[in-house]
């Protein structure tokens, strides 16, 4: 384990990292540029994407370079850039971006990679129609994921991680019209999102007990030793400081991100993304992003260790990362889907980095992941140029013999399995595998780590040399004859192959310059470095095991092409073991049985409780509301307006009464009148009288 | 009370019931020129010899014929089927003999205050027109005009309608 | 009984007799002699007010009762020919039978 190097604080921010945040923003916005197009237009789609994504790299180069020739001559950079966001009264959330070592690299990797896949993407989408929304998508991802790298605050990081997450869905169900992609797309943001509310929770704890979300802050920030001090002061459940707690909890958001056990179920399913998706995705960079979080946040969940022990935190993440290695390795071997294959064997290399940030630290982990990106995105676009030439064919049951068809496609295919596989001294794989090894062995807390990463080696080579004898060698046994892929797809693999072979160097015992470089350290080119206790004979083991996992593979599957329908060599041997591996150690039916099946159940409770109880409620009120209704009117109509009848009916009657002296007779108005005198008369006669 | 008024008085009223009572329109009408005549004679014994002479011309002479024209002409000498009189006539009959009681009892009861002066007045015909002409001007000028009116709205009244529209 | 009351009793009596007979009577042209008969009764009040009363020589009861006498005929005449036209159109004199202003 290494000691936290401290940086050289820098109060002044150079020009390179004002700028810093042009890498990020200028893909988003070229992505809003090509959304906002009214006719899709495929070339200057196309064109946006890649430019921008070309002028990030430069950025990112030129990033490199100042970070590079700051350490060259001995300076540890790491400048921030911080702004304040929301000012709520007393208390503020600032935002902001780093540049340091580790950035610098994480920069270059994904606008390198993400560029390549780009321009491969060009060819392989040539026949899809919405090759427009496509390259949208992918450049908001590429800003989102370069927004991830930079990132100076938590939030800011969890905003982007959220952004890529969105353009995972989306891109995962591109064919939307298919349901398995749609429902795949769906599976993956619920299992990350399960992911995303623990590193939430972690966020609002780490921002409450420190009061700042940023990383580095002129020693203000949450990384910086007076925060962490703090932080290991406040203790919580289970034994746990809050330092460990927090650590715990965003470990569980780089998990559902990463893919590793029990939330991987997505990552396999999101194989029905195109070919280019998976690449870049779900193969180098975002799945990477975990892994990246946990490098970032490394001083938190490194924090209170004594020297040359470890935190709870990290143990965690250590055990988790290597059964996840040997659990992915194990249900690889039994798929027959190529991209299948290898999205279990990435959820296994997600486990190698994982245990190798558990064990040995920030460089060991990142060397992987690095060296992991270029060599998996080599194998997902060969496996992508393997498919468009056997007619969009994925089973690798009905291929065969396509070394001979496809030779630049199987030249680049070959560099990538024996740099995933470890070949012994030549490929990057094995320098940044034998860095995890290295790293277990001097593990203080168990050896059961090495043991399973070592099973876990031998497992990679012999599901590879399954899928590759069945792939290239033997006879065609699929329908169309295959044909080889167009310049603009295969050049990107050559590319790739050459740094998959040439990263290794960097790596190396005798040259640990990544490590040197991560750490702001001064190293050199130095042979005694293979001197260290037990490293040779580790080399030993690893290359004993790679030549051993080949061999395994080779002998039942090599240049034999059983026919598609035949059970496979091994379903013959052990039919319920492989059933069991072919079937994903029933996870996913676990999964239904029990989380889905509560939530169906929670919901019909809900249904019930919604329609029953408010419902009712509702419908009561409504029910009291229709009976007064109807008190009013019968009130209205029997009372009220029976009054009213009533007393138009006697004016009537007493109308028609009335009319009857109206006879219309003559001499019957002459007796009235007559009387009226009589009666006048009388009156006055008599009043007189008195 | 001399015999001469209780004679004249029986007349006229005999001839006021004969003419109320009579089944034909034509008796009737006769009856009620008795009355006239009757009347006429007593005018005559009140010393009102202008007023006397005015109602036998103008009554007996005038307007006794327009009646027993205006029969004539509505067929009225015809006696009707069911009677005469109408179904309510003791309704009628008796509001007449309410008014008569009234009457007379309001005539007896002031018997006692009425004027008693006996010497008879001289009136002669030539009193009668300077009155006319000088006192009562207006109303004879106002007379004649009526007089004209109901003669020309009588005509119109009473004229027959040509066919195709009135005249 | 003085002479004058003598003379109002005969007037009021045949006032009587020419109202019951206007009320009785279904023949319109008798409702006309009744009213002509009323009349009269009217102008014998007259002249005998006007002979037992005080001022004889003002002449005011006899020329009330030679205009009376003057109305009187041509009202009866307006009336007659009332009646023709209304026997004309209805083919009646009876006045039970004339009732359309019923109310």
């Amino acid at each position: 384990m290494q000691q936290a190097i401290s940086f050289t604080p820098q109060f002044m921010a150079s020009p390179i990292a004002e700028i810093l945040w042009l890498i990020p923003a200028v893909p988003i916005v070229a992505a809003g540029v090509i959304a906002l197009m009214k006719q899709p237009r495929r070339k200057a789609a196309a064109t946006l994407a890649i430019g921008s994504l070309s002028f990030s790299l430069l950025l990112s180069l030129f990033a490199f370079g100042y970070v590079l020739s700051g350490w060259m001559s001995g300076v540890a950079t790491r400048e921030v850039v911080n702004f304040t966001w929301i000012q709520a009264g007393a208390s503020q959330v600032d935002l902001g971006w780093v540049l340091d070592p580790l950035s610098a690299v994480m920069l270059v990797m994904v606008s390198l990679v993400g560029l390549l896949i780009f321009i491969y993407s060009t060819g392989y989408m040539e026949h899809d129609e919405n090759y427009t929304r496509f390259f949208c998508f992918m450049s908001l991802f590429a800003g989102a994921m370069l927004g991830v790298v930079i990132a100076n605050s938590l939030l800011l990081l969890f905003m982007c991680w959220e952004l890529v997450g969105l353009t995972s869905y989306l891109l995962i169900g591109f064919w939307y019209q298919r349901p398995a992609a749609s429902a795949a797309a769906k599976k993956a943001f619920l299992v990350t999102r399960v992911g995303d509310v623990f590193f939430l929770l972690g966020i609002v704890w780490l921002f409450s007990q420190t009061g700042t979300l940023l990383f580095y802050n002129h020693g203000g920030g949450s990384l910086e030793p007076l925060a962490l001090a703090g932080l290991l002061a406040q203790p919580a459940a289970l034994g746990l400081t809050a330092a460990g707690a927090i650590g715990l909890l965003i470990f569980a958001g780089a998990a559902g991100k990463s893919g590793q056990f029990p939330l991987h179920v997505w990552l396999p399913d999101a194989m029905e993304g195109p070919t280019p998706v998976s690449a870049l995705i779900h193969a180098a960079t975002m799945v990477a992003a975990g892994v990246y979080l946990i490098a970032r946040v490394y001083p938190l969940m490194q924090a209170g260790a004594l020297a040359g022990g470890t935190t709870t935190a990290l143990t965690v993440v250590t055990w988790v990362g290597a059964s996840t290695a040997v659990f992915a390795s194990l249900i690889a071997v039994a798929q027959n889907d190529i991209k299948r294959i290898l999205a279990y064997s990435t959820i296994s290399q997600l486990g190698y980095m994982m245990a190798g940030l558990g064990m040995g630290g920030v460089a060991v982990g990142m060397f992987h992941l690095i060296t992991h990106a270029f060599f998996k995105a080599l194998l997902f676009m060969g496996a992508g140029s393997v498919i468009h030439g056997c007619n969009e064919e994925q089973d690798i049951r009905r291929m065969g013999g396509l070394r001979t068809k496809m030779p630049w496609t199987f030249g680049t295919y070959a560099v990538g399995m024996l740099a995933l596989c470890g070949f012994p001294l030549l490929f990057s794989g094995f320098w940044s595998k034998d860095g995890i090894l290295e790293a277990a062995q001097h593990w203080s807390v168990a050896r059961t780590p090495l043991y399973l990463l070592v099973f876990g080696a031998l497992l990679t080579a012999f599901y590879m040399t399954r899928q590759v004898a069945y792939v290239f060698f033997g006879r065609w046994k699929g329908g169309k004859s295959a044909h080889e892929s167009p310049a603009v797809m295969t050049a990107p693999l050559a590319i790739l192959a050459f740094f998959a072979i040439a990263l290794g160097a960097i790596g190396t015992p005798a040259w640990p310059w990544f490590r040197a470089f991560l750490d702001g350290r001064a190293t050199g080119f130095d042979m005694h470095g293979f001197a260290e206790p037990g490293l040779m004979a580790l080399m030993g083991v690893s290359t004993l095991v790679v030549f051993l996992g080949l061999g395994l593979g080779w002998l039942p599957y090599g240049n034999r092409s059983p026919e598609p329908e035949e059970p496979d060599v091994l379903e013959r041997a052990v039919p319920p073991l492989w059933a069991a591996l072919r079937d994903r150690l029933y996870v996913d039916q676990f999964y239904g049985v029990t989380v889905i099946a509560f939530y169906a159940w929670w919901a019909r409770v809900s249904d019930w409780l919604d329609r029953r109880v408010w419902g009712g409620a509702v419908a009561g009120v409504a029910w009291a509301f229709r009976l007064w209704a109807q008190l009013n009117r019968s009130l209205d109509n029997n009372i009220v307006d029976g009054s009213f009848d009533k007393g138009c009916e006697e004016l009537t009657v007493s109308g028609g009464l009335l009319a009857r002296v109206q006879t219309g007779r003559v001499q019957t108005y002459l007796r009235i009148l007559a009387l009226a005198v009589v009666a006048l008369a009388a009156i006055l006669i008599w009043s007189s009288r008195a | 009370m001399s015999l001469v008024f209780y004679l004249l008085a029986a007349l006229t009223v005999a001839g006021g019931l004969a003419a109320m009572l009579l089944k034909n329109t034509v008796h009737c009408a006769l009856a009620l020129t008795v009355a006239f005549a009757g009347l006429a004679l007593l005018y005559l014994d009140l010393d009102a010899q202008f007023a006397g002479f005015a109602q036998l011309l103008v009554y007996v002479g005038a307007v006794a014929i327009l009646v027993v024209f205006a029969i004539l002409l509505t067929k009225g000498s015809e006696t009707p089927k069911d009677g005469v009189f109408s179904h309510t006539w003791l309704a009628g009959l008796a509001v007449a003999a309410a008014v008569f009681a009234v009457l007379a009892w309001s005539i007896l009861q002031s018997v006692s205050r009425l004027p008693q002066a006996a010497k008879a007045p001289t009136v002669t015909v030539q009193q009668i027109g300077v009155a006319l002409i000088s006192r009562y001007v207006l109303p004879l000028e106002i007379v004649a005009v009526l007089l004209t009116v109901a003669l020309i709205g009588a005509v119109i009244v009473a004229m027959h309608e040509k066919e195709g529209g009135a005249q | 009984m003085t002479p004058l009351a003598g003379y109002l009793l005969v007037a009021a009596l045949l006032f009587s007799i020419g109202l019951a007979g206007a009320l009785t009577r279904r023949n319109a042209i008798l409702v006309l002699i009744g009213i002509e008969l009323m009349l009269n009764a009217a102008n014998l009040n007259l002249i005998a007010f006007w002979r037992y009363g005080p001022h004889p020589e003002a002449l005011t009861g006899m020329m009330f009762a030679i205009f009376s006498i003057a109305v009187a005929a041509a009202e009866a005449a307006v009336g007659l020919g009332l009646v023709i036209s209304i026997h004309r159109h209805a083919h009646t004199t009876d006045l039970n039978l004339m009732n359309r202003m019923k109310g």
